[in-house]
C-alpha cells in the first residue's frame, strides 16, 4: 500500500506492506534508526513516537495507519546538530546510562512538556511511567526533565 | 516482530465496515490495536484482514445528553474520555480509564477496543456492568441493543459476533460510584477488580474471578453486607502465577467493600 507521512519536517512515500509496524517502517524503510525496539509487546517505550501530535509506541502501530500523518522522531529534536534544550539537560543530570531507553524517554518528555511545561515531580513519573530504564536510572531522568523544563 | 501477511482497508462509513467484516470470515476490526497488534505478534490471532475504523467520524465523539446520559463512542480513546467535560457527568469514567497502563497505550487505546477485547484482566468490562451501561451494535440486520451485563459471554468474547461492530455505549446518570483493584505493579494488569455503583442499594461488578464480570447486587452498602454478598456468590476464580484461587476469593471482598466504600462516600 502506499504511504505518505512527513517525518521531522521531510515527506516520504513508499509502497509498505500493511503487516510493517511502524518502528520497522521509521528503522528499515527510512534508515532513522533513533527510535530502539526494546520489548516488542508494548512495555517498554523505547520506540515511542510522536504521530500528529500524540506520543505512540511506534511498535504497536502499523506504518499504514501512520499514512497521512506527522510523525516525530528522536532525530527531529536536535537543530543544525545543536542538542535542544531537554537533550542538553539529560547530557548534564546523566539522565542515561546505556542509553538504549532514552529515545522514548526524551519523546515523552517533549509530549510531556508540551502539554504540560511545568510538570511536578508525579506528574513527570506519570509522563515516562510507559517507559523502562533497565539501568533504573529513573531519578536522574527525572532531575533531567524538571531541569529542562525551568 | 514481522507480522503473518495481513490485508487492510480503512472504510469511511460504519456500512462498509460492516460490510468487510461480513464479507471476510478472517476479518478482524482494528480499533487503537493496543491488544490486537500484541496479539498478532504472538501469533494468538491471526486474522486474514483488519478493518481499521480510524476513518469513521460516527464511531467518535463524546454525548451528554439533557438527563445525563454520557454516550461515548467506540472509538473514543482513554486520553480523550479523561479530557471530555461531557464524560465528567459520570467521573468515574475518566478515573478509571486513568488507571489504565501508561500514557502511549491510553493515547491509543480505545474504550470499545477495551470491552470488545474483553480480557478478564480489562477494566471497563467490569465497570460498563456495575454502571448498568447499554452497548450499540451494528451489524448487516440493522442495529441492537444490549445491557452490559449481557454483553460480556466469554473470554475474549462479546455479544457483538462476526460482522457486528459496536458503534457506541450509554452510561446512564449518576455518580456514586466505586472502583479498585489489585493490579501487578503500580497501573499494572489486574489481579482482581471491582466497580461498585449505589444507587438505593448495591451493583457490584467483579472482574479476573470468572471469564466475565459477575455482577453482585446488594440491598445494604456497609462493609458487612458487601462482603456478605460476595461471600454467598461462590466464586470460583482461576488460580495462576499471580494468585491462587483462595486468594483471589479473598481479593475480590477486599476490593468490593473498597469499591463500595468509594461509591458511598460519593452520594
Amino acid at each position: 500500500m502506499d504511504v505518505n507521512v512527513t517525518v521531522n519536517g521531510e515527506s516520504y512515500e513508499r509502497d509498505v506492506e500493511p503487516r510493517k509496524l511502524l518502528i520497522h517502517f521509521l528503522r528499515d524503510d527510512l534508515d532513522l534508526t533513533g527510535s530502539h525496539i526494546g520489548c516488542d509487546t508494548g512495555n517498554c517505550g523505547a520506540c515511542s513516537v510522536i504521530v500528529d501530535g500524540v506520543l505512540v509506541k511506534s511498535c504497536m502501530m502499523l506504518a499504514v495507519q501512520a499514512d497521512g500523518s506527522n510523525v516525530e522522531t528522536v532525530e527531529g529534536l536536535a537543530q543544525d546538530g545543536e542538542l535542544n534544550g531537554l537533550q542538553q539537560a539529560f547530557s548534564e543530570h546523566h539522565g542515561l546510562q546505556c542509553g538504549y531507553c532514552t529515545p522514548g524517554m526524551l519523546m515523552s518528555a517533549t509530549a510531556l512538556l508540551r502539554a504540560n511545561p511545568h510538570p511536578s515531580e508525579e506528574e513527570i513519573r506519570t509522563g515516562i511511567q510507559g517507559n523502562i530504564c533497565r539501568c533504573t536510572g529513573y531519578v536522574n531522568i527525572v532531575e533531567a526533565i524538571k531541569a529542562a523544563a525551568e | 516482530m514481522l507480522l503473518r501477511e495481513v490485508e487492510y482497508a480503512r472504510p469511511a462509513s460504519v456500512q462498509e465496515a460492516v460490510r468487510l467484516l461480513s464479507d471476510h470470515d478472517g476479518a478482524r476490526a482494528l480499533a487503537g490495536g493496543q491488544t490486537l497488534i500484541n496479539v498478532m505478534k504472538a501469533r494468538a490471532a491471526s486474522p486474514d484482514a483488519l478493518v481499521d475504523l480510524s476513518a469513521l467520524a460516527e464511531l467518535k465523539g463524546i454525548d451528554l445528553a439533557a438527563d445525563g446520559t454520557v454516550t461515548i463512542g467506540a472509538m473514543v480513546t482513554y486520553t480523550e474520555l479523561m479530557a471530555s467535560a461531557e464524560a465528567r457527568a459520570r467521573p468515574i469514567l475518566g478515573d478509571v480509564c486513568a488507571q489504565i497502563a501508561d500514557v502511549q497505550v491510553r493515547n491509543r487505546g480505545t474504550i470499545g477496543g477495551n470491552v470488545c477485547s474483553n480480557d478478564p484482566t480489562n477494566h471497563l468490562p467490569p465497570l460498563m456492568v456495575s454502571l448498568g451501561a447499554t452497548m450499540h451494535i451494528v451489524g448487516a440486520n440493522g442495529e441492537r441493543s444490549v445491557p452490559a451485563e449481557e454483553f460480556f459471554l466469554g473470554v475474549y468474547m462479546t455479544a457483538a459476533g462476526p460482522g457486528e461492530l459496536l458503534t457506541k455505549i450509554s452510561v446512564p446518570p449518576g455518580k456514586s460510584d466505586g472502583f479498585a483493584s489489585v493490579t501487578i505493579g503500580r497501573d499494572g494488569t489486574c489481579i482482581v477488580n471491582a466497580a461498585a455503583s449505589v444507587n438505593g442499594g448495591v451493583r457490584l461488578a467483579l472482574g479476573c474471578v470468572d471469564a466475565v464480570p459477575v455482577l453482585i447486587k446488594a440491598g445494604a452498602t456497609d462493609d458487612d453486607a458487601v462482603r456478605a454478598a460476595v461471600r454467598e456468590a461462590n466464586l470460583q476464580p482461576p488460580s495462576d502465577v499471580h494468585a491462587s484461587a483462595d486468594y483471589r476469593r479473598h481479593l475480590a471482598e477486599v476490593v468490593a467493600v473498597r469499591a463500595a466504600g468509594e461509591a458511598r462516600g460519593k452520594r
